[in-house]
């Protein structure tokens, strides 16, 4: 398969090599983190006039599922400012090598806990608050920070980046859509990993840190759980590790079969579609269940929207692949068919997040002004008027998005039933019917 | 090729006398009621917006016009529904939490854009059934023959 190196581009390698750029961007992202946790505490309660909503759920939220995650992978990890204190504070400097062991309890990960089973829960813990968390600023702003004391919490016990690898919500579905990304990073030739002396990119050395991922570059097949930290391209000493270019879906090629991965899938599908019903649907009574949290009409909503989650969606996917005849057992189909749900679900979540994106980012001028809401004006655009953006284009950009990702899960279906010799018909009709049930929500 | 004609062939229009269409719309938190309108195209449309709680607007999508009432007070938005298809109408006036899911629907004629984006997914898995098909037969033979 075609790749083509990008850290042969000696630009590019020495950029990333040096600590220096990523600094200079992780101290800006990490200062926009932190204004956004205060913004979300001490500013306006009007999330459309506060820095934390605009900016985190609408302009982060954009640049993440519409570029960051469809075209660089896990590229948001490499700058995100999250696990950044408890690292700090777990190797005791910003920048020097490791000069001694780590600080701290410095703990394995339990073994029984290495999945994303935990990131799973994360994940529809924030989604079923999602409607009072998207819109009101103080939540955010508590659960940025939160998010931001468990990584340096988990960081002082465990060793490396437990939160990102095991507990960050949105880690989770990056990694897991990040299979698709036409990015990676892999080692150049596995002999020289094998003969390689004490093995620095995993343990570390005086270049640097062993992966924060918990990852040993040499047996890297996906992108899922590597984080594009950069540090082993710093500690290899033979410089053998390669940033590629690469087609789409270059990993679902080879299927995946955790539960956990598959049940990753069913979520995010699952959530895109009852946000797309919910938050942009013409039911007031969807939206009152899903704000009024811990009213009955919340529960109600909450019960069917796991259900629609654990039990009808894997349920009917299990129900069509059950009757072919295959060797394999039930469960490892499911987990490998599950696989062509990974393009369906992200074109998903790039339709929903068009509509949701373009109608609000006018909003992101005027908090530029006056992020905190409280009557500044610095650039003088804080009296912009509100105004839905390019309303022409957004039903062919759904289309497109959803016919594309129907039209990408099928391949995909095809390729993970090649491999686990059965029939791809059953996971194409399922596709079929989800895809024209967010074409009806969403036109 | 088909994917094109199904996307973009111009589709036959019936003829429908053209009416005075007038809608009364309550705007409460974060609602409106009722929530979706079906005209056709080139009835002129008269919507009576009454807010119900706090000051809320309402925004056609596509058309891009607005009014908006205060609470207890009714304004009226009249326009000609001279652009088919399905658009969204939402709450131009900051009203609460729930304010940037405040949405509503009006289909002007049919929604062929939605029809449309159907034929283009059948179109899709057309194309991928007997390519299955073939996959497994192919499968098939090669476990037949030990390759």
């Amino acid at each position: 398969m075609n790749r083509i190196e990008l850290t042969r581009i000696s630009f590019i390698k020495n950029a990333l090599k040096s600590r220096y750029p990523q600094l200079a961007v992780f101290i800006v992202v990490l200062a926009g983190y932190i204004f956004a946790i205060l913004a979300g505490l001490v500013g306006s309660p009007v999330g459309s006039h506060n820095f934390s909503i605009v900016f985190v759920w609408i302009a982060w939220w954009a640049v993440l599922i519409l570029v960051a995650v469809p075209f660089f992978g896990r590229g948001w990890c490499a700058v995100c400012p999250i696990p950044l204190p408890g690292e700090w504070l777990q190797r005791g400097g910003v920048l020097s090598p490791p000069h001694k062991k780590p600080n701290w309890l410095n703990l394995r990960w339990p073994k029984f806990l290495r999945n994303i089973w935990l990131q799973n829960i994360s994940f529809l813990l924030l989604a079923l608050f999602s409607s009072v968390l998207l819109t009101t600023p103080n939540i955010t702003g508590i659960v940025l920070a939160a998010m931001l004391f468990a990584a340096i919490g988990l960081s002082t016990v465990f060793e490396r980046r437990a939160f990102c690898r095991y507990l960050c919500p949105v880690g989770g579905f990056i990694g897991l859509y990040s299979q698709t990304a036409p990015i990676e990073l892999r080692i150049k030739d596995k002999q020289v990993c094998v003969t390689c002396d004490g093995k620095p990119c995993y343990n570390g050395s005086q270049a640097g840190y062993g992966c924060p991922w918990d990852v040993f570059p040499g047996g890297l097949t996906k992108n899922t759980y590597c984080g594009l930290c950069m540090e082993c391209i710093r500690t290899c000493p033979h410089d053998n590790i390669a940033i590629n270019l690469r087609p789409f879906s270059t990993d679902l090629a080879k299927p995946s079969t955790r539960m956990d991965e598959a049940f990753k899938a069913f979520i995010m599908l699952g959530s895109a579609m009852i946000y797309a019903g919910v938050l942009l649907g013409p039911w007031g009574a969807f939206k009152d269940a899903a704000y009024n949290v811990g009213t009955s009409a919340w529960f109600i909503y909450a019960v069917i929207f796991l259900a629609i989650i654990f039990v009808i969606l894997p349920g009917l996917f299990a129900l069509g692949i059950l009757k072919s005849k295959n060797t394999l057992p039930l469960k490892q189909r499911f987990a490998s068919l599950a696989t062509a749900l990974i393009p369906l679900g992200l074109m998903f979540w790039v339709a929903f997040s068009l509509s949701f994106v373009l109608t609000n980012a006018s909003y992101i001028i005027a908090a530029l002004s006056d992020p905190l809401g409280i009557g500044w004006n610095l650039f003088g655009t804080a009296n912009a008027i509100w105004q839905p953006m390019l309303t022409t284009i957004l039903a062919p950009a759904q289309t497109l998005s959803l016919v594309g990702g129907l039209i990408w899960s099928a391949r995909t279906a095809q390729k993970a039933a090649n491999e686990t010799r059965t029939s791809s018909i059953s996971v194409i009709a399922f596709s079929f019917i989800l895809t024209l049930v967010m074409l009806w929500l969403l036109l | 090729m088909a994917g094109l004609v199904v996307a973009f062939a111009p589709l036959p229009v019936q003829p429908v006398a053209l009416q005075e269409r007038i809608f009364r719309i309550e705007a409460g938190q974060f609602a409106y009621s009722p929530s979706e309108l079906k005209v056709n195209p080139g009835d002129t449309v008269n919507i009576q917006l009454v807010s119900t709680d706090v000051v809320h607007g309402l925004y056609v999508d596509g058309y891009d016009i607005s009014i908006e009432a205060d609470p207890g007070q009714t304004k009226t938005l009249s326009f000609v529904a001279n652009k088919p298809g399905s658009f969204r109408f939402r709450c131009n006036v900051t009203c609460g939490a729930m304010h940037p899911f405040m949405i509503g629907k009006i289909t002007v004629g049919s929604n062929n854009w939605l029809y449309r984006s159907i034929g283009l997914a059948i179109l899709a898995v057309i194309g991928f059934f007997p390519l299955s098909s073939f996959t497994i037969e192919r499968k098939k033979k090669e476990e037949r023959i030990g390759v």
